[in-house]
């Protein structure tokens, strides 16, 4: 199909049920929608123990239209393998008739940049054929809003009450640098784009890595009607950087692309970070305006590297 | 049917390799690697029938062959010691998903300190994770237990673990027999699951169960581990007249003066000594209890009890889990003594875990056997029969007093 600009001319497929146990406003079953839309009926999904999870519903009732392997905390690199490999097999045997459906992760900031790194890491390298799909919602928001390696710098979470004294690492170049086919950047505020890069993935074969930044009203606290605004503002200020990479081939996308290049000026970092409860105790800080000043150095200077990276 | 001389681990992969399995998945870890370069020699040739994975650990080769079992594949792995630690979370995860996965165990000591050689210390730590639980004694079991291991697995959907011991068994070089291929076929024909994780079943799998649920479902497996006692033995029974070659039971008797415990690794000839066959005037009074190689040293050390006038029989145990407490109760002749040697610690209590289980199987069997055990050939300490001989009588001693 072709790629839409409209959400409502997306394709009706749903792979997630109206009434999940998620908190109002949750990004994961708006981005399992797209990711529905976009990969049709004909998919396995792998989770491992996160919010996605715990909003299943109790069994025997599941939220979820489509095949579902929850596994360990740190199993999505090597189950997501099995169920690859061991498909292949029984499909070339005869035993289980093709086309071989796509097999997905679904997978926390805490189960793909800690816990699973290693497993994520190596199916990376092996090229093993599955989506990876992180849903960065910046913590370990299951448990109780822990920090992740994917915490930003000074967000307060339960265990970094005063704020986080370290910054993320990048995930995603950091799976760039696997040389998988496919490597991308989303946001729940960029449905279309999202719905493009599955898309994409989709139609590719091997190991592919689409990493969705999806904000999370009781983690960062914001109201529950403001989960696409604070994507959008996260995408706008630069905080967030849209890109995607084809074998190697980096391109950034609207509008980080306009930033980068300095064409559009990114919005306020000090109104993105003020509307999240996470940042209040920096918003008191006497340094404030010193230590966002520093953050928005970090953000101009990633913008650069991508952009260097983008011409190579 | 042919006779080949090799090691334990070639018996295994062997058996692998006839077994049409679907998926296999490795990480290195000594005693068990050989299996692994085997395996990758076979895939490399394009003689296996399933794909074979090389993981980044054990927590993912176990996480791997669990998640590629849902799809209904037949899968396989090997490992050792502070793998099988590694794996133990998805050990849980395996037989709660009812999972049939077939995973052989090379026993070895684990650490700290390090120590590469064998003993049970890996395997009976994971005793309680819904796991069978079979340990050979000789090459010839080692081949023959990947295949009822898949019977068994595969019609209880519960997960399998075949122990034995590191080099003494892995990397010794003893005589075997394999089988034919159409015997193997007709025996283990390709996996029938209820159902597969594919669209064409849906399902969500393992998804928060609430207390009910969940204590209804662990309380089932715990009931079907308890069931599979009669299929292991089916099974068995249907292997023996498949192949003409006689098995070992669940716990297997020697006979008095140790002739046939059927580990062919001392030169007794016979092997057959099924449970019931004990009976008879000519009785032992002391049975000696023990899993794994040991076997083959407690025949002997029986046998020479016996000449020095104490009549003893060594009791081989092949299946640690489900236990088979009644066939080792029907073994024991009323008023009898029982040793239990260990190759394992229990740690905040005497001997071993085989010890703990012997004496909990016999409380009230009414037979008033006396029992007592120890803790021998840790680390791959060496068991010479006088060791044996000498830790038996101190032991015997102990039962009088
Ligand atoms: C081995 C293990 N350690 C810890 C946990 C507890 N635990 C469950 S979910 C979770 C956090 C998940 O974080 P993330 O992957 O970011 O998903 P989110 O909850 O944020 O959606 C933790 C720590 C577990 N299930 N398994
Ligand atoms: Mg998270």
């Amino acid at each position: 199909m072709s790629i839409s600009a409209k959400l409502t001319d997306m394709p009706d497929h749903e792979l997630i049920q109206r009434g999940t146990g998620a908190c109002a406003g949750c990004p994961s079953p708006m981005g399992l929608r797209i990711v529905g839309k976009a990969l049709g009926p004909d998919a396995i999904m792998v989770m491992t123990p996160s919010c996605a999870v715990a909003s299943i519903g109790m069994m025997p009732k599941s939220c979820y239209d489509v095949p579902v392997l929850n596994v360990c905390f740190a199993s999505a690199g090597a189950s997501a393998a099995g169920i690859s490999g061991a498909l292949d097999v029984q499909i070339a045997k005869g035993v289980i008739a093709g086309p071989k459906p796509v097999v997905f992760n679904w997978v926390g900031d805490g189960g793909t940049y800690d816990i699973g790194f290693q497993g994520v890491s190596a199916a990376a390298e092996r090229n093993d054929d599955f989506i990876h799909f992180c849903y960065n919602n910046e913590a370990y928001s299951n448990t109780g809003v822990q920090r992740s390696g994917a915490t930003p710098l000074h967000a307060a979470t339960t265990t970094t009450p005063a704020g986080k004294s370290e910054g993320k690492k990048s995930m995603p170049l950091l799976m760039l640098d696997h040389a998988p086919a496919y490597v991308a950047t989303a946001s729940i505020a960029y449905p279309q784009d999202f719905y493009k890069k599955i898309a994409k993935a989709k139609d590719i074969k091997g190991f592919r890595y689409i990493e969705l930044h999806a904000p999370c009203g009781p983690g960062w606290k914001f109201p529950a009607s403001e989960t696409v605004e604070i994507g959008r503002m996260a995408v706008k200020t630069g905080a967030w950087a849209l890109w995607e990479a084809e074998n190697g081939a980096l391109t950034i996308n609207a509008p980080t692309l306009q930033l980068a290049e300095g064409k559009t000026k990114p919005s306020s970092l000090e109104d993105y970070l003020k509307v999240q409860g996470r940042f209040a105790g920096l918003m008191k800080d006497a340094a404030k305006e010193q230590a966002i000043a520093v953050m928005a150095q970090g953000i101009e200077k990633e913008l650069a590297d991508l952009l260097a990276r983008s011409k190579r | 049917m042919s006779r080949e001389i090799a090691t334990g681990n070639t018996a295994c992969a062997l058996a692998v390799k006839a077994a049409n399995v679907d998926f296999i998945a490795v990480y290195p870890i000594t005693p068990q690697t050989t299996i692994s370069e085997k395996l990758a020699d076979y895939a490399a040739a394009g003689e296996l029938t399933g794909k074979y994975l090389t993981v980044e650990s054990e927590h993912s080769v176990m996480s791997a062959v669990a998640a590629a079992a849902a799809t209904g594949a037949r899968t396989f792995t090997a490992t050792s010691s502070q793998g099988l630690l590694y794996m133990h979370e998805i050990l849980h995860y395996a037989a709660g998903g009812r999972l049939p996965v077939v995973m052989v165990n090379v026993n070895r000591a684990v650490c700290a300190p390090w120590c590469l050689y064998a003993d049970h210390q890996d395997s009976v730590s994971q005793r309680d994770t819904g796991w069978l639980q079979f340990y050979c004694a000789s090459h010839q079991e080692i081949y023959d237990s990947i295949f009822l291991a898949y019977k068994v697995a595969e019609q209880m959907e519960i997960p399998v673990m075949i122990n034995y011991d590191g080099f003494l068994l892995s990397h010794s070089m003893l005589p075997f027999e394999t089988l034919e291929q159409e015997v193997i076929d007709s025996y283990l024909p390709a996996r029938q699951p209820a159902w597969r994780l594919h669209p064409q079943w849906g399902g969500t799998f393992s998804n928060v169960a609430g207390a009910a649920e969940y204590a209804a479902y662990r309380h089932k497996l715990a009931q079907d581990t308890l069931e599979a006692l009669p299929v292991i033995k089916a099974a068995i029974a249907e292997y023996e007249e498949l192949t003409g070659r006689p098995q070992p039971g669940l716990v297997q008797a020697g006979s008095k003066g140790g002739q046939a415990g059927g580990t062919g690794r001392t030169g007794g000839e016979g092997q057959a000594d099924s449970e019931s066959q004990t009976g008879g005037e000519s009785q032992a009074e002391v049975y000696l209890l023990s899993m794994g190689s040991m076997a083959a040293e407690m025949e002997l050390a029986a046998a020479e009890l016996t000449k020095q006038g104490i009549p003893a029989a060594a009791l081989k145990l092949r299946i640690y889990r489900p236990f088979p407490a009644e066939e080792l109760a029907a073994l024991l002749p009323a008023g009898s003594t029982l040793i239990v040697l260990d190759r394992n610690l229990a740690y905040g209590h005497s001997g071993g875990a085989l010890l703990m289980e012997a004496r909990s199987a016999l409380y009230n069997s009414g037979k008033n056997i006396k029992i007592a055990g120890s803790a021998v050939g840790i680390g791959g300490q060496d068991l010479p029969v006088s060791l044996l001989i000498e830790e038996i009588r101190r032991l015997l001693e102990v039962t009088k007093s």
